[in-house]
């Protein structure tokens, strides 16, 4: 039982830890702020529960589980809702979504409708 | 585990802190903060685990919800025209009031 | 290890923050700079500091910077000027307090001065003393409880000079006004609305947790006060000043920051007229344990009640402030119209 349990939760925290670590990474390398904010936003939340769910199979105590899911509700109800508040804003604000060239946007259409 | 766990989430706070500081735009400076608040909150909860003292788990909480209350208020405030991104837009949209 | 790390981090910010010229950029990394700052305290683990430097240093003071700056303008005026006397001076002095800390004990050693005055009775003694299991609310509510009167003195002090410089007197709103800046609103702010409508109970409930919950853990009334503040902040933003205003009565919040500070006294004052010291819980009860439960958990109230009311003043004024500045400029832009359409 408890080779199950490290286990389980060990692999919890390596999802999380690993979309948190590209979410980072898409944070830097995309190109504009629309593509960065999907790079943070999808992994934020997954991450963020990944890594809760896998602690939350190790707590100990009652109080330590309850406020572990306090805290993952709070993340998903939080983390989308700031990620569309944030795209509204930037797009009313006029901050336009970079398109890509006119090359890249032909080879796009062309792979994508053979 | 999940000392692994609290290095990965130190060097995304490292990325999102590279974001914050070059960011192009206020978004992205918005957006890394942000990203920031929730890594916190994450690394706070394994610091927690990893120090044995799990009642740190109030302060992420409190993390969470100050986050999102920061973040609203820059994009509540974020509208006049002081903080449109081009210039050239300034009149055509206005605030509500 | 974790510390070098953070610490790093955090100059690598500081110098950041310096070298930036839009201050808005200025004022987000400030609030990574909190966050940061915020996390450094939990890894030496100092909870109760990060509890309070997450709520007031990430959360509000980044929150009023930013109503701030979007009054003023969010570019740095560039100087020519280069002080550099002004430099030279400032390198002096670092070289100097740096020079200074060369004679200060090695960081955690255990003869250090701070750890041989009144650590040791505070850790051995305050589970008799005071009954208490969070030892840095029995320092800060009991044996310092003079110190803590002053901070929430001053506390009001600020809350009284922000409505001294910066109320504005506002003509009573129509209902009907009211009701079409509220639909607007509602219209562009919906998502965010239902869930603040969600989270706003919670917070609440969460601030009393806080505030009840400081006895036996991280918390107590300052940070109680700032996250409470914070739910009406939130409600406020999103809700509107005007509808805020119908729902808080500002002059009996006035009353009630008041009344924290009062109440913290009146405590110090029974306490005197019972026979003991000044803050000295120890007579409020026949059980001094009991006194001192009685005493700390009033006190807590008193400084709950003050802090909270006096973010939320602070705030109401700075949000008025630049609605009035927002209604004038319109008001003009208005006029200047009006006069280019009758050419």
């Amino acid at each position: 039982m408890d080779i199950v349990i490290n286990i389980s939760s060990g692999l919890c925290l390596f999802v999380g830890s690993f979309l948190c670590l590209s979410g980072g990474v898409g944070m830097l390398r995309f190109p504009d702020f629309y593509t960065r904010m999907h790079a943070a936003g999808v992994t934020d939340t997954l991450g963020s529960a990944m890594i809760l769910i896998g602690l939350m199979i190790i707590s100990t105590g009652f109080l330590v589980f309850i406020k572990l899911v306090m805290i993952l509700l709070l993340g998903m109800l939080i983390g989308p809702t700031t990620s569309h508040v944030l795209a509204k804003a930037a797009l009313h604000n006029g901050l336009e979504p970079q398109l890509g060239h006119e090359d890249a946007d032909n080879k796009e259409t062309t792979s994508s409708n053979p | 585990m999940i000392i692994a766990a609290t290095l990965a989430i130190f060097v995304a706070m490292i990325l999102a802190i590279i974001r914050g500081i070059a960011g192009p735009t206020l978004y992205d400076r918005i957006l890394a903060v942000n990203m920031f608040g929730t890594k916190t909150v994450l690394l706070i909860s394994l610091l927690g685990f990893v120090m044995g003292r799990p009642e740190f788990l109030d302060i992420a909480i409190v993390y969470a919800l100050i986050n999102f209350i920061s973040v609203i208020c820059v994009l509540r405030y974020s509208d006049t025209n002081e903080f449109k991104h081009t210039p050239d837009e300034k009149e055509s949209t206005d605030k509500e009031c | 290890m974790i510390n070098i790390v953070i610490l790093t981090l955090l100059v690598v910010i500081a110098i950041a923050i310096i070298r930036m010229k839009d201050l808005f950029a200025v004022v987000m990394l400030l609030g990574i700079y909190g966050l940061l700052s915020a996390s450094f305290f939990v890894a030496m683990d100092a909870v109760d500091v990060a509890f309070t430097e997450a709520a007031v240093g990430a959360g509000i003071s980044t929150l009023l910077m930013l109503v701030v700056i979007s009054m003023t303008g969010r570019r740095e005026i560039t100087t020519r000027h280069k002080p550099f006397s002004a430099l030279f001076v400032v390198a002096i002095t670092g070289f100097l307090l740096i020079y200074g800390t060369l004679d200060m004990p090695y960081f955690g050693s255990a003869d250090a001065p701070i750890h041989g005055h009144v650590a040791p009775r505070y850790i051995n003694d305050s589970m008799q003393e005071i009954g208490i299991p969070n030892i840095v609310t029995s320092v800060l509510a009991s044996y310092r409880a003079f110190d803590t009167f002053g901070e929430v003195v001053v506390i009001f002090t600020a809350g009284i000079g922000v409505l001294a410089l910066l109320s504005v007197v506002r003509r009573p709103e129509d209902p009907e006004q009211i009701a079409v800046i509220n639909d607007s609103m509602h219209e562009r702010h919906l998502v965010i609305r239902i869930i603040a409508k969600i989270l706003i109970p919670f917070i609440l409930l969460f601030a009393l947790y806080v505030q009840f919950h400081g006895d036996f853990g991280p918390g107590g009334g300052f940070q109680a006060g700032v996250i409470f503040a914070a739910a009406i902040i939130l409600y406020t933003m999103l809700f509107g000043l005007s509808t805020a205003r119908r729902v808080i009565n500002q002059s009996l919040i006035r009353l009630v920051a008041a009344t924290g500070v009062l109440l913290y006294g009146s405590v110090g004052l029974a306490t005197l007229l019972s026979g003991g010291n000044f803050f000295d819980y120890n007579v409020l009860a026949n059980d001094p344990i009991a006194g001192q439960h009685l005493g700390i958990a009033l006190i807590e109230l008193g400084v709950g009640c003050t802090v909270a009311v006096v973010i939320i003043i602070i705030f109401f004024n700075f949000a008025a402030r630049r609605e009035m500045q927002l209604n004038n400029k319109k008001q003009h832009q208005d006029k200047k119209n009006k006069e280019s359409s009758s050419c």
